[in-house]
């Protein structure tokens, strides 16, 4: 997964930051709060950029290489900001065997954008998702939280396009 | 309090809730109030009924009509007809074969069924404690407190034969027992709710539909090693889930069965909900526990095990969901009870979330010992479109495949290992004529490249090199040594990898060497795919009987390969051909064929 640093400059404000540093002060010293942390600042900010893992260090005293590893290993945890439009296809097994491969394939030749990417203009983000737990509903495609269902490849297109 | 003369339970699970069962709800209710039976009649929104392929359903009681498929512009006609006229939407019932179903327990999916770990999904409202009270809830709970000694509470659980439903079988009892000899103050009651394995969801439909049952184990569990807190680990990805276990500890803890001195008996027990975000590997136990203390979900070596040095250094359990939900029914009902059934040293019931090929998508709870046959064609309705049976794939990607040939094999702990595969988490994946098993392997065989945590080398490097050998072999390029190699491969990364899911990785590849060899023999020496998925080894072709000259297909291939004069059969250019299918889409005649 392209989990690099990411080109687009981070635009965070005041009032985030506030947010953030306030949820640390009430957690920072229950055994374990690292996590929950880290994930409050991906709620806020929608993604961990390296001024967010600075801040979140300097607050907890938990060092900077410890807060980007934690980052890097879940996947949950990204990087990059995320597209207005998110994009995801379900590669879970019942949806994998449903054919979600050719599903996700469609997807990115029409976006022109890779699994676990974003356009170049920041509309759209691509991921190719474990399974969402709709295995009755395969193969799934899930557009900004809207589920479609028993999809197949050709149907891609059009779905798509009402979001452009 | 208000009797009601029907109830209307609309399924509130995560498959109908992508179905907008959310929206039907609402329509039920304002249809309701409209025609003014709102205090007659009420909705209620319950956890999974375990027939996803049909959802969103709909049951109506006291009858217990089952309407599938409903969409928000059929409850109009529910309403209209059923609530005011009494008379059943005939054409929205279930139908199975022939015969039409006008209740669930008519149909030969719930007939064939147990339902223990999933029996009250889909019965009561999880948001509401007093519905679960009402079906034996807590009763359990205040039985250990208030009747049994610790030692007497994991006596019963050992009496039950209760293995760990997550995957690897360990002896519940056992377990419990391990943790209990060991000297506090501090221990922990951990529930693992990571469902990682992609395709089982048993585990969420629980935790959706039922959520007190595990509050209640796990209070249960706590009593009994003599810990006095307790943590639940949940995937993210599931925030129905997260929303409703919530809501659940909040409600037990206003009733006084979280908290200090539960019942009476000077006993103290508080749960805390975190979140995982996104690593299969944290489904390990010891890498679970290092995700809870904030860090890299990274295993540990064991010995020394959890019941010893687990969370934060001190002495924990972990079960996962289902196990727990077992608890309160086998100490309301009896351990003898839960013993009866099941088959040799599995007892017991175990819930199979069925997927893939075949056509009642959705979870099953049989006893332990049901020959898969009967899971697959009676309960599951067999595979669709008339397709034949090839294998069906258990325990996701640290299990293996079931060939056509072993299905009367019964599902149970030790019969599954004989064959080279496991329960697992009871992920139950069907596969017809049109999967290909290397791919399959090489499906499987991603997960573990992907989510390996990068600790020990076995599995880090050795699982890359079997997926690039897969690889080679599905693009043409294999050749018989690298079946060799592969094999090689896998039982070195099986025997030295440090945690499960290293060890399992191979598994899904052994599995189908063993059953499927022949086909990849044919990727190798023939060069073909025999189930037409594998792209690189397909040619596309043009029937000429077929093909009308239309030229639609010339002009859509993005490469020119096509030739060919008007109404006379066309031809691809095998050299030339990327096999990228635009031409198969475009031809009205079904004249492109792939072999």
């Amino acid at each position: 997964m392209p989990n690099t640093k990411t080109l687009v400059s981070f635009r965070g404000t005041p009032e985030q930051e506030a947010e953030l540093r306030k949820f640390i002060e009430q957690t920072k010293d229950e055994p374990g709060s690292t996590m929950p942390i880290m994930q409050k600042a991906q709620e806020i900010y929608g993604y961990l950029p390296e001024e967010v893992q600075i801040i979140i260090a300097e607050a907890t005293g938990v060092p900077l290489t410890e807060i980007y590893g934690i980052a890097t290993f879940y996947a949950q945890f990204s990087l990059n900001p995320k597209g207005e439009i998110q994009v995801s296809v379900c590669l879970g097994t019942a949806c994998y065997v449903k054919g979600s491969g050719d599903v996700l394939e469609r997807v990115v030749k029409k976006l022109g954008c890779e699994a676990g990417s974003i356009t170049a203009d920041g509309r759209f983000s691509v991921d190719a998702t474990r399974c969402v737990g709709a295995c009755g509903l395969a193969p799934v495609m899930i557009v900004n939280g809207e589920v479609y269902g028993r999809i197949k490849p050709d149907e891609v297109d059009a779905i798509l396009e009402k979001y452009m | 309090m208000n009797f009601a003369r029907a109830h209307i339970l609309v399924c509130g699970g995560t498959g109908c809730t992508s179905s907008k069962s959310p929206e039907i709800i609402a329509e039920f209710e304002s249809r309701l109030k409209e025609n003014g039976l709102a205090d007659e009649i009420k909705v209620v929104q319950t956890g999974c009924f375990g027939l996803c392929a049909l959802g969103p359903i709909v049951v109506v009681y006291p009858e217990g009509i089952y309407y599938c498929q409903v969409k928000v512009e059929d409850v109009e006609e529910i309403v209209r007809e059923h609530m005011l006229k009494g008379r059943v939407v005939e054409r929205l019932l279930y139908k199975e074969s022939e015969e039409v179903s006008e209740s669930l327990n008519d149909t030969d999916f719930y007939k064939k069924q147990t339902r223990i770990a999933l029996r009250n999904c889909g019965v009561i409202d999880p948001e509401n404690i007093d519905e679960y009270i009402a079906y034996d809830g807590y009763q359990a709970l205040a039985k250990c407190l208030t009747e049994y000694t610790p030692q007497q509470v994991i006596d019963l659980v050992s009496a039950s034969g209760l293995r760990g439903r997550g995957g690897a079988g360990f002896p519940t009892g056992r377990k419990w027992q391990f943790a209990a000899v060991e000297k506090g103050p501090v221990k922990y009651v951990c529930c693992n709710a990571d469902e990682g394995d992609p395709g089982a969801f048993m585990d969420r439909s629980v935790l959706e539909g039922d959520p007190h049952s595990v509050l209640e184990a796990m209070t249960i569990a706590g009593y009994a090693i003599g810990s006095s807190q307790g943590y639940i680990y949940v995937r993210a990805e599931y925030p129905i889930a997260v929303q409703r276990l919530k809501k659940a500890v909040e409600q037990s803890r206003e009733y006084g069965f979280l908290g200090k001195n539960i019942f009476d008996s000077g006993f103290d027990f508080d749960i805390d909900v975190r979140l995982g975000a996104g690593a299969f590997v944290c489904g390990e136990e010891t890498a679970l526990m290092t995700s809870i203390e904030g860090h890299r979900g990274e295993p540990r070596p064991r010995p020394p095990f959890p019941a010893v040095k687990g969370l934060f250094g001190v002495p924990t359990i972990l079960n996962n969901v289902e196990t727990y939900a077992n608890i309160p029914w086998i100490l309301v009902h009896g351990p003898e009870k839960f013993a009866e059934m099941g088959s040799g040293a599995s007892k017991g019931t175990k819930v199979f979330a069925l997927g893939g090929k075949i056509k009642n998508t959705g979870l099953v709870e049989i006893p332990m010992g049901t020959p898969l046959r009967q899971v697959i064609e009676d309960i599951g309705g067999g595979c669709p479109n008339g397709k034949k049976f090839k294998a069906a794939q258990t325990g996701g990607p640290s299990g293996g495949c079931i060939p056509a040939s072993l299905i009367d094999t019964p599902l149970d702990y030790e019969s599954m290992a004989a064959i080279g595969s496991i329960i697992g988490s009871g992920g139950l994946i069907v596969m017809d004529e049109d999967n290909c098993m290397v791919d399959i392997a090489k499906f499987f065989l991603e997960f573990p490249v992907d989510e390996s945590c990068g600790k020990c080398s076995p599995c880090r490097i050795g699982t890359r090199r079997m997926l690039e050998i897969l690889n080679k072999i599905t693009s043409g390029q294999g050749t018989l040594e690298d079946i060799d190699t592969l094999e090689e491969l896998c039982n070195h990364v099986k025997n030295n990898s440090l945690c499960g899911l290293g060890q399992t990785a191979p598994n899904p590849v052994l599995s189908t060497l063993r059953y499927f060899r022949d086909e990849y023999i044919a990727h190798v020496v023939d060069k073909k795919c025999p189930a037409g998925v594998c792209k690189a080894l397909l040619n596309y072709s043009i029937d000429p009987e077929k093909c009308k000259g239309c030229t639609l297909c010339a002009r859509n291939c993005p490469v020119g390969a096509i030739t060919g004069s008007v109404r006379q059969p066309h031809e691809i250019d095998k050299s030339k051909c990327i096999k990228c299918g635009a031409c198969i889409e475009k031809c009205k005649f079904d004249a492109i064929y792939k072999a």
